[in-house]
């Protein structure tokens, strides 16, 4: 049954919808909208709406040892490394691990298997033998990707939070040093030869506004443990898995290249992003981006890659699109060799690479080959599946489930519907595309409702969203589901409407996004001494001159409640000459530290600029009497928030 | 923009001062075996360096930094390459530089910003985006996961690791004038060198700030030998083996922690007062980069490395114990007499001055 037959079963529910609009909480609708629903499920046996958080595996990542007998299932959800037989798929072991496990890698003998657990800042260390976490080592902030040098005395992982590799005794856990890596530092692959370590980011760096967005590779020479170089990524945003040939000659990285310097208006002309490759390394030459797309046949969300032992095939998996795709490496090699100019945006290009989009489960991730290439296994996050691939037919030979709830809470159907692109035109895009792991992407993006090359907008932070409306920067849609529902399918999706049900689960899923930990807050919850400075600032009623500073002037007014919002609409002086109105929401603060650049725009490039640049007649706040010590004792508060 | 006022003064006035007594009134005997002699090939803008006005240099193995008026230049593989404002340098005149020898990220301080370079990226810090105290960065140290900053406005000092800014100045440090000067960071001490407000020190462990003065004040006299910092105006600061080198524009100082050794031109090897950057190697030795050459200090004896003053030709004095000057035969000097900075490259130095940077290529004697 395909995906829009399955939707279509569930439509008719209108008065869920109106519901919604009118404001009922998120559990009273998803019952409500459980009631009406009659139609088929969607990805499992029953779907009972519940919106309880059913702990699923969610698999993420998977590995085989290297003799190939077992195969080591990353489980985010259920927080833990499954152990399965790679031959009858039973379960070994269930390992639990620490919170949000996002990496996990194995020493080059098989002996260890490292997993970062990016919510609690640990790296847990299991024994493959034994099949029991040895250690759990304190690391760096939101850890998300961990590799060991061959030598089996470095371990390098790469940190989300602070923008970097962290270099760590293999034996002891004891840091050596941090490396400067791309912001969102997340993903980590070593050459075959052990030499060079190569690092991803899933933000893009630092750049002026309304420019293309800039990613890179960054190269870090394994033996002095240094970065060496940085492969420039051009107009890329949001970088995820590499992978390598067994011979070094071909390097190949999944990413997203979004096109938001033009207005997200025309997804029918493939308007908003590129889902593509860049390869590198002798066998290319230079570094090339290759597209996956082609007309009606995208690979929205790009993420895994492995490249086959003997280098005829790369598969990428693309967790919107739901898909691994197949590339012929000889012929893309012959026609990037063929070609001088760029074709990124050619869609007529994929056609003479990509020889198989096999279809697999819902939100594929991380991907492994057996050793001899004829087996690949691919982690279906939330349908909660490994699938099976022959790799001389490109079928799906067999689809393993793992072990957990049968049911589809609305929850869980929010969190698929999310990740999907299947909403979309031809399935281009989905929420996940610019909310990166429902969080957000660091870039800016011109929204056709407000004009074209008007009101140019800062993606925001998804997370702890519930209960901050009105959303959109203006503050103009009242709730999520309008949001999310009309807003979404007639500017973004430019396709069909959810139905009711659907919006209903999206909605809960969205609400349920919660705020990663605070790295800024001591564990205890209390304040630093410049913290502490910083509150008496964003709190103060009067200024330095010890004038009065008007309620609706001082940060705690607009950014009142745990939230940091009193969601009201005000004008603080930062319309820019292409803005419709100056009237803006006041925006969250939650994890503001988080995601630069700051105001509707993202004109400024660090929260100091906010103030220093674009408060000039103190309408941001009253800031122009603070001396730049105490600003840095705001921004010091602000970064616990 | 003080430093480079005073390089334009003293390039004019420079050439008429002379403390070292006249060369060739000593006769010529063999180099005391501890003064290192060398050739110095000199680069300027003829030979690839983007500017003559080298305010700093910096070795990281086979690579060198110069710090120019005009852009960032790095040596490697016998060419020069310079880093612009278009790269993502905060400006292009850069005035200080340091190395993170762990992660080998070159720190360069700019007339309007603070700039990192990472792997060829380089990511610049300013007033206005970030916790910088102030854009023209006099001075960069750094040490562990901190970076310490000497600015026209303060110090501060950036957590790498957390991204926090801690600024130092007249409301949380001893510190009277504001204008950082250079600094030095160990994991023990920093020290700053602040233009008219002495020596600070910061004790890594306790937290604690001091601050060294001349105990004369502002009086341009020394009433008694030794008995503190030489003068108020302090340019630069070196902290090695528990000794602390200080440079002002009115002699030298060196601080064992109990007692102070000052250095005049009447009362040592130095070839002038007007001192702008200093370098200790060890407890006894140091270098010391002036207005009228570059010289050395071994704890005993004194070399000068210049042109002559006299003639204009390549000059090298030794200073023994007794005050002897000897001259020693050479044929080549440093760029210029005007020296801002100098660094070590295992037996060789690099040298910035006003007219280009040099390498002096240590000689076997």
């Amino acid at each position: 049954m395909s995906w829009r037959n399955r939707i279509g079963m569930r439509a008719g529910a209108a008065a869920g919808f109106a519901l919604l609009a009118a404001g009922l909480s998120a559990t009273a609708l998803t019952f409500f909208s459980v009631a009406l629903w009659t139609g088929s499920p969607v990805h499992a046996d029953e779907h009972r709406g519940s919106v309880e958080d059913v702990d699923y595996a969610s698999p993420l990542e998977v590995l085989l040892s290297p003799d190939g007998a077992r195969l080591y299932v990353l489980c985010q959800q259920s927080q833990e490394v499954r152990v399965l037989d790679a031959a009858s798929y039973a379960v070994i072991k269930n390992i639990a691990v620490g919170r949000v496990p996002r990496g996990i890698s194995l020493s080059p003998d098989g002996a260890r298997l490292f997993v970062t657990n990016s919510w609690d800042d640990t790296l847990s260390i299991i024994d493959t033998n034994a099949l029991v976490v040895v250690a759990t080592w304190p690391v760096g902030a939101e850890p998300s990707s961990v590799v060991e040098d061959r030598q089996g005395k470095r371990l390098f992982i790469a940190n989300r939070i602070s923008n970097d590799v962290a270099v760590l005794d293999a034996q002891t856990g004891a840091e050596e040093k941090r490396l400067l890596a791309g912001r969102g530092s997340s993903y980590l692959a070593l050459s075959p030869d052990g030499t060079k370590l190569y690092a991803t980011h899933v933000y893009p760096n630092a750049s002026p506004h309304r420019t293309a967005p800039e990613s890179e590779i960054t190269v870090v020479d394994v033996a002095r443990a240094v970065v060496v170089d940085r492969i420039p990524l051009h107009g890329i945003a949001g970088v995820f898995h590499m992978a390598f040939s067994g011979d070094g000659r071909l390097g190949v990285v999944a990413e997203y290249h979004p096109k938001n310097l033009v207005p997200l208006a025309h997804l029918e002309h493939g308007g908003a992003f590129e889902d593509t490759l860049t390869v590198f390394g002798a066998d290319v030459g230079k570094t090339v981006e290759v597209p996956l797309d082609e007309l009606e046949c995208y690979a929205s969300q790009p993420f895994g890659v492995a490249i086959a032992p003997d280098k005829s095939r790369i598969y990428v998996t693309s967790g919107g699109s739901e898909i691994v795709t197949v590339v012929d490496v000889p012929r893309m090699l012959r026609f990037i060799h063929a070609h001088n100019g760029p074709f990124v945006q050619d869609l007529s290009a994929s056609a003479n690479y990509v020889v198989a989009r096999i279809a697999v489960g819902l939100n594929p991730r991380g991907l492994t080959l057996t050793r001899d290439g004829r087996r690949l296994f691919v982690a279906n996050r939330l349908d909660d599946t490994i699938s099976l691939i022959d790799t001389r037919t490109n079928r799906v030979t067999s689809t393993i489930t793992l072990a957990g709830p049968k049911t589809i809470t609305a929850l869980r159907h929010g969190e698929q519907t999310f990740y999907t692109a299947r909403y979309s035109f031809q399935g281009q895009i989905g929420c996940a595309n610019c909310h990166i792991d429902s969080s957000f992407d660091g870039i800016q993006w011109n929204l056709e409702p407000d004009g074209f090359g008007r009101s140019i907008v800062d993606n925001k932070l998804l997370e702890g969203v519930k209960d901050t409306e009105p959303y959109k920067w203006t503050g103009t849609n009242p709730n999520i589901p309008t949001e999310c529902g009309p807003r979404t399918e007639k500017y973004f999706w430019r396709s069909e409407n959810y139905d009711n049900l659907t919006l209903a689960d999206l909605t809960v899923y969205v609400r349920s996004i919660a705020p990663r930990p605070n790295r800024w807050r001591l564990a205890g919850g209390e304040l630093t001494p410049p913290q502490e400075r910083g509150q008496a600032i964003f709190e103060r009623s009067v200024d330095k001159f010890k004038k009065p500073i008007p309620e609706y002037n001082r940060c705690s007014y607009c950014h009142s409640g745990p939230k940091g919002t009193n969601q009201k609409i005000v004008d603080v002086g930062t319309r820019k000459p292409t803005d419709n109105t100056g009237l803006l929401k006041a925006p969250p603060l939650t994890n503001i530290a988080l995601t630069a650049p700051y105001l509707h725009d993202g004109s400024a490039r660090s929260l100091e600029e906010i103030w220093t640049v674009y408060n000039p007649e103190d309408k941001h706040g009253r800031t122009n009497d603070l001396t730049k010590d105490e600003l840095n004792d705001l921004i010091e508060y602000l970064r616990t928030r | 923009m003080k430093k480079l006022c005073t390089i334009a003064l003293l390039l004019v006035a420079g050439t008429t001062a002379f403390a070292v007594p006249p060369a060739s009134a000593a006769p010529r005997v063999p180099v005391p075996p501890t003064m290192p002699r060398y050739r110095f090939e000199n680069f300027t803008t003829a030979n690839g360096l983007p500017d003559n006005h080298v305010f700093a240099v910096l070795v990281d193995g086979d690579r060198i930094w110069a710090a120019t008026e005009n852009g960032l230049a790095l040596y490697e593989n016998r060419v020069w390459k310079t880093y612009t404002t278009k790269d993502g340098l905060a400006h292009r005149a850069v005035l200080s530089l340091a190395l993170d020898k762990r992660t080998g990220d070159v720190w360069a301080g700019t007339m309007a910003g603070l700039s990192r370079i990472s792997g060829g990226r380089i990511d610049s810090y300013t007033q206005l985006n970030s916790g910088l105290s102030n854009d023209v960065v006099y001075g960069v140290s750094v040490e562990g996961e901190n970076v310490w900053v000497a600015t026209a406005a303060g110090g501060c000092r950036l957590n790498t690791r957390t991204g926090q800014w801690a600024l130092y100045n007249e409301r949380n440090t001893p510190m009277v004038e504001i204008w950082t000067y250079g600094v030095a960071a160990t994991p023990t001490k920093v020290y700053y060198a602040v233009w008219g407000s002495g020596v600070l020190e910061y004790d890594q462990k306790t937290g604690r700030w001091d601050k060294y003065d001349d105990p004369d004040g502002e009086n341009e006299i020394v009433l008694f030998k030794d008995q503190g910092l030489i003068h108020e105006i302090v340019t630069s600061v070196s902290y090695v083996d528990n000794i602390l080198w200080a440079a002002t524009y009115f002699g030298d100082s060196r601080y064992d922690g109990r007692y102070w050794h000052n250095f005049l031109t009447k009362d040592s090897g130095l070839p002038s007062n007007f001192t702008n950057y200093i370098k200790g190697v060890d407890a006894k030795s140091a270098w010391f980069c002036t207005d009228k050459g570059l010289a050395y200090y071994d704890g005993v004896n004194w070399a000068v490395y210049r042109t002559s003053l006299k003639d204009g030709k390549p000059e090298m004095t030794v200073r023994d114990a007794e005050a002897k000057v000897t001259p020693v035969a050479v044929t080549t000097a440093p760029a210029h007499n005007y020296v801002l900075g100098i660094d070590f490259q295992g037996a060789d130095i690099w040298v910035a001055t006003a007219k280009g940077l040099s390498h002096g290529i240590r000689e076997k004697q």
